[in-house]
């Protein structure tokens, strides 16, 4: 019988193990390959024990290392930490997989130090989501910047290390200038950095103030890349596809909205929010984000740049659930996490795809190819049906609790956001395989692409179907996010 | 046998390394001369050690020298704010001795590196001298031992670069003028209370309200001090001393010099004059305060644009320089002892960063620039590695020492009411990555040419033990943040 706290370290060690293994493994070309998938099947095993025990309310707590009195590093079991780290695990599985086929496709160079940091940036995020306290988040945000920094100038040359430098000084010093000092003002406040289900800020700090280090959380997680700090994304995007799908459209971003969501519910409280109002801007500024990113994405042609644009969007709503602070929008937020995460991976996956298969970046050149790559372009479809959120997607059943959560806050302007911003994703997103199948060829391209591509981008398709029909574990514990408020 | 040592440890600590340097001088052998240095240097750590846990009992050792009682007498006085830079001195200056073997004979002719050594230990013996004595009069004589010795050891560095001549000359005049205005200020103190014994002085200075002569000899100590201490903008002789000076040497000066005078600094401020708090708070609020935001920024700025790496750091050190005053500016206890735990903090990545840069040299054999750095990252692994993890404790995230500096100088600048401060410490901080990143990113992304076969072991030691200790401080810093606190408790715990 392995208790809980041996499942924790279960979890985040695999990714760690994987990241140490890797270097003593270069020479053998079979090993290597395997060390990833194996990881991420461990891990993954280990996070849905996690999340069974999290499902029966269990509470469990586990303290690493004591620094000095009242800072430690520990983790704990939370529901939406469950779910984050279910997803960024589980998702390993498959990002693993593809970027083996990725890589060798491409025949990239530094294979062993892009698997060794690709695994860390795995771990800090699996650790994110378990983090019992503020320190320890900290900690394991900056980590996993800094060990996305080798992935994202990965190419090393003059755009990667212009790119690189952009990412660094964006999510860095909004983290160490706004962040840190916000988080030691909770400490200052309360006196301690441990977080609570129901918030730890009221009665400690003074509504006058809230606004005010909401807005430091708000503009410190730079991950969660809210405008106007949300350049770094699109920069991050000239690193190798593997990189921009498990951690540009998951395990990065995510962990920045699951930050979010985690200050939003566990130290202000939504019912700190609620009475105090501190957080009606951030509706304005999320909503302002999602609109305004959806706009930019129809005018980028190159793909990747177009699916970046449209995750900002996609996280923006997230921050939005989390803002507008009924338990329903919460709700609806945290189901986001995972239902954007399997459709978004999935578009990735397509678009890397496409670059090794074609090596086509650009929209406009997909003009007709639908047929010489079917099963491609069928899962890009099936993933953007479940961005944009029609039924059987699993995206379907966030937007609706978004939607139920914007009409319970009395913000009607908010589901008219939700509407344009649907009607958008369907516009920029749909053109993709609108112009595969049906506009005309315009020149012959042999796209052929590797199977240990193609499998993993249909079974994240899959997912996204499969999840729509079993999504009550997951609905159960985001009711238990929102039935503790 | 063991008791009469530990009776007379207070004085030992300093009169070991004291008399080994000039027995050190009579040795011409290269080897030996540096063996018996870093014997001298490991006992006088060991010594320090052996104190720490003397004062972990008694928490305040009085020391009178040749018997003669204070307030007549020379007084040395251990406490537990005191042993704060013993430690620092004595442990960094064994690591930086251990790292000197190879460097040293490399940058400095052969026959006089047994002068050098001898120096060296001097000035290790001044700098404990400054820390330990409790006597106004006698901390000025260990304040010339120590920057007389320091001044002659830069000037060595003009075997390889004659600009350290000029350096070494700045440094001498700067520093005598710094010595001179707080003998000065010695001698007012002197004249108003008629005594030099630090613990009767600030008993005397309780009696007496608005003596314009007190107040001018405290401006006078102060500012001496703060030429020492290299507070912005009187911190003008450091950049060149720091940079001309031989490898060895920089390490040395960059880990320690600054810091016993701060250390002083304090002593003054909280603990001599503790009775004139309107005095020391109008200090605070209106001189340390502004200057040290000054000393944060401009500091940072002058690295940023720097392009010799030496310097670099130098100016880098300028602006730690800045936090530490900061600190002690802020006036809770929260905040001294923040200042202590970032005084011992920056000591050990100084340090660090110092070792890494002037290995480099050693390798490279020419001055270290930005574009001299190119693609070392991936021949020199080790040194890199410690240079990267340093850098990161430097710019104080997680997991490293620097961080708890960072932590605890924020907490306290938040809850005296100066979230702005707080505010301005983490943008001096995270400009401080542009220029540790400027480095990093020249050292691991170009390609240079291959130059280096392979590290040194006798090179590297000290700068995996340094790096070592970056790291352990930042996962366990109860030590340093304990000891820090209970300075602070010591200095002001009565008053405020």
């Amino acid at each position: 019988m392995i208790t809980i706290e041996n499942f924790i370290l279960i979890t985040i060690l695999s990714p760690l193990v994987v990241c140490v293994l890797t270097p003593f493994t270069s020479k053998n070309t079979i090993l290597i390959d395997f060390l990833g998938p194996i990881g991420g099947i461990i891990s993954s095993w280990g996070a849905l024990n996690i999340m069974n025990s999290a499902l029966n309310n269990q509470n469990t707590t586990l303290e690493i290392v004591k620094i000095a009195e009242g800072v430690s590093i520990g983790f704990e079991v939370t529901p939406l930490g469950a779910i984050f780290g279910l997803v960024a695990s589980f998702l390993w599985i498959f990002a693993a997989i593809y970027s083996i086929g990725y890589m060798r496709g491409n025949k990239e160079k530094n294979q062993t130090r892009f698997y060794a940091f690709y695994a860390m940036a795995v771990h800090a995020a699996i650790c994110i989501a378990y983090a019992s306290d503020l320190l320890t988040l900290f900690i394991f945000y900056e980590i996993l910047t800094f060990s996305t920094y080798p992935l994202v100038t990965h190419n090393q040359n003059e755009t990667a290390q212009k790119a690189g430098r952009l990412y660094m000084s964006i999510l860095v010093g909004s983290s160490v200038i706004l962040l840190l000092p916000a988080i030691i003002w909770v400490w200052v406040a309360t006196g301690s950095l441990e977080m609570s289900q129901n918030g730890v800020l009221e009665g400690k700090l003074d509504a006058a103030y809230a606004p005010l280090l909401l807005a430091m959380f708000v503009f410190g997680i730079g991950k969660a890349a809210l405008m106007p700090i949300h350049k770094w994304l699109p920069a991050a995007m000239v690193a190798p596809t593997p990189v921009s799908a498990l951690l540009h459209a998951v395990a990065v971003v995510k962990a920045g909205v699951f930050t979010m969501l985690i200050v939003l519910t566990n130290v202000f409280g939504i019912d700190f929010l609620a009475k105090t109002g501190a957080s009606e801007w951030l509706i304005w500024l999320a909503s302002f984000t999602l609109l305004a990113t959806s706009i930019i994405a129809i005018y980028k042609d190159d793909l990747k740049a177009r699916l970046a644009y449209s995750t900002i969007s996609q996280l923006s709503y997230i921050t939005l659930g989390g803002a507008l602070a009924t338990s329903m929008a919460t709700q609806g937020a945290a189901l986001h996490i995972i239902t954007h995460a399997a459709g978004k991976i999935t578009l990735f996956f397509v678009a890397g795809a496409l670059y090794v298969g074609a090596k086509i970046t650009k929209i406009s050149d997909l003009n007709g190819h639908g047929i010489s790559a079917p099963l491609i372009f069928l899962a890009f479809f099936v993933g953007s049906l479940s961005i944009i959120g029609v039924p059987p997607m699993v995206g379907s059943w966030s937007k609706f609790f978004l939607m139920l959560g914007a009409a319970d806050s009395g913000y009607v302007v908010v589901i008219g956001v939700f509407c344009i911003s649907t009607i958008l994703n369907a516009f920029y997103l749909m053109e993709i395989p609108a112009r595969a199948f049906f506009f005309k060829k315009e020149r012959e391209i042999n796209i052929k692409i590797p199977k240990l591509i193609l499998i993993p981008t249909l079974i994240t398709s899959f997912l996204t179907i499969l999840l729509f029909f079993f999504i009550e574990p997951f609905q159960n514990l985001t009711s238990m996010i929102a039935s503790k408020i | 046998m063991i008791d009469i040592l530990i009776k007379n440890l207070p004085i030992i600590v300093v009169l070991c390394p004291l008399m080994m340097s000039l027995l050190v001088v009579l040795i011409p052998n290269i080897f030996f001369s540096w063996a018996l240095t870093t014997l001298s240097t490991f006992l006088t750590f060991l010594f320090s050690i052996l104190l720490y846990q003397e004062i972990q009992i008694h928490s305040h050792i009085s020391y009178a020298l040749g018997k003669w009682m204070p307030p007549i007498g020379i007084e040395y006085i251990i406490d537990k704010v005191a042993i704060i830079p013993i430690i620092i001195i004595s442990g960094i200056s064994f690591l930086a001795t251990i790292f000197a073997y190879k460097i040293m004979p490399e940058e400095i002719e052969k026959k006089s590196i047994s002068k050098v050594y001898s120096l060296w230990l001097l000035a290790i013996a001044g700098l404990l001298g400054l820390v330990t004595t409790g006597d106004a009069f006698n901390l000025f004589v260990f304040l010339e031992i120590s920057s007389l010795a320091s001044v002659a050891l830069v000037a060595m560095g003009a075997h390889k670069d004659k600009q350290a001549l000029v350096a070494a000359y700045n440094y001498l005049i700067i520093g005598a003028v710094g010595a001179t205005l707080y003998v000065i200020g010695v001698g007012l103190l002197y004249g108003v209370t008629g005594t030099l014994n630090m613990a009767d002085l600030t008993n005397r200075i309780a009696d007496i309200n608005n003596n314009r002569a007190l107040i001018a000899g405290f401006g006078f100590m102060i500012i001496g001090i703060m030429v020492k201490a290299a507070v912005f903008p009187l911190h003008i002789w450091l950049p060149r001393a720091y940079a001309y000076a031989p490898s060895a040497v920089s390490v040395l000066l960059a880990a320690t010099a600054t810091k016993a005078s701060l250390y002083i600094l304090a002593r003054i401020l909280f603990s001599i004059f503790e009775n004139s708090e309107d005095l020391v708070n109008n200090t605070l609020l209106f001189v340390i305060l502004p200057l040290s935001l000054l000393a944060m920024f401009a500091g940072t700025i002058m690295a940023i644009y720097e392009k010799d790496i030496k310097r670099l750091l130098a100016h880098s050190s300028v602006a730690q320089i800045g936090y530490i005053t900061l600190a002690f500016a802020i006036g809770t206890k929260a905040s001294i002892a923040a200042g202590f735990i970032h005084m011992f903090n920056h000591a050990i990545i100084k340090g660090g960063l110092f070792i890494a840069i002037t290995s480099i040299a050693f390798y490279i054999n020419k001055r270290v620039t930005v574009n001299n750095l190119s693609g070392l990252g991936r021949e020199m692994p080790i040194t890199f590695f410690c240079f990267v993890l340093c850098s990161l404790s430097l710019a104080g995230l997680p997991l490293t020492a620097g961080f708890i500096s960072k932590l605890y100088l924020i907490k306290a600048s938040i809850s005296s009411d100066g979230i702005w401060l707080a505010v301005l410490i983490l943008i001096s901080s995270a400009l401080s990555v542009v220029y540790l990143w400027k480095i990093i990113e020249v050292m691991w992304m170009r390609e240079g040419k291959k130059i280096v076969k392979k590290e040194n072991p006798t090179i590297y030691i000290s700068l995996i033990i340094i790096t070592f200790l970056n790291i352990y401080f930042g996962l366990d810093a109860s030590l340093v943040v304990n000891g820090s606190f209970e300075a602070a408790d010591k200095l002001i715990g009565d008053i405020k």
